[in-house]
């Protein structure tokens, strides 16, 4: 996969963390045909997008097809503090995975 | 000529081994995280009940007012329909939160499990085929609870 898929965003304030993270992925959900070849179009998507704190689980995802393409997410979680790193990584359909870490702000 | 000279040099070296020792890299191998069990038969299903049942065990829901989405009234591009659930703090303990488009041939569109110390939050972007209820349902204390809201697509962007 491309380098640097997932960009976060992680700001800590009042002791709740608000998380913000695009990912680039083409999200497609298969089954389409390709306008101009005419050949169908495979499925390609994230299944799963794992999040940790501390060495903690805070929240996995799980995604259909029907994502956009690019996914964005956002989510909020307490527990963790300014300095304190943070981990995001993916699993699409096809085995393909990435991950990145962020510095919570 | 030049790589002539370094396989000589080479086969100098090793003589005095005897045989050459084959490096095994096994230890760089580890077995791939296995996915948690990705819910294809819920996600596959064609019903938002289906859906639900795959994923939950039922499709029986409660609304519940507590449960926020924002999203647009019209959305000019079905591709990317920005979502948002919130859950009011007065709800403890929610376990999951799932966004479903009720009109889209898969409904299910992502299901969020909440870890330690997740709040009541997501928000991402799906995709709609057409016009119908944006669905969400959350688990908190093994009960189901949902709210909805329409969402209006349009092709071509006229607003209409």
């Amino acid at each position: 996969m491309a380098k640097k898929s997932i960009k976060i965003r992680a700001k800590e304030k009042g002791g709740v963390v608000t998380v913000k993270s695009l990912m680039t992925h083409p999200m497609q959900i298969g089954g389409q045909k390709d306008k101009k070849t005419g050949k169908p179009i495979p499925a390609h998507f994230i299944q799963e997008v794992n999040c940790e704190a501390n060495g903690k689980n805070v929240m996995s995802a799980l995604f259909s097809g029907g994502v956009s393409k690019n996914p964005y997410l956002s989510f909020k979680f307490s527990g963790a503090k300014k300095g304190d790193m943070m981990k995001l990584s993916w699993v699409d359909n096809q085995g393909n995975t990435d991950s990145a870490e962020a510095k919570i702000g | 000529m030049e790589m002539n000279m370094k396989r000589r040099i080479f086969v100098k070296g090793s003589v005095a081994a005897g045989a050459l020792g084959v490096a095994v890299g096994a230890g760089l191998l580890t077995p791939k995280a296995v996915l948690a069990a990705w819910p294809k038969e819920a996600f596959e299903a064609k019903k938002v009940a289906d859906a639900l049942s795959a994923l939950y065990g039922t499709g029986d829901t409660t609304e519940s007012g507590d449960i926020k989405i924002k999203a647009p009234d019209i959305a000019e591009n079905g591709a990317v329909v920005p979502i948002t659930v919130t859950v009011s703090t007065d709800m403890a303990g929610v376990e999951s939160i799932s966004i479903i488009a009720a009109n889209n041939p898969a409904p299910l569109v992502a299901s969020f499990n909440m870890g330690e110390g997740a709040m009541g939050f997501v928000s991402t972007r799906i995709k709609m085929g057409k016009t119908g209820d944006v669905i969400a349902v959350v688990k908190s204390g093994g009960k189901l609870q949902s709210n909805r809201k329409e969402v209006k697509v349009t092709i071509g962007g006229c607003g209409g």
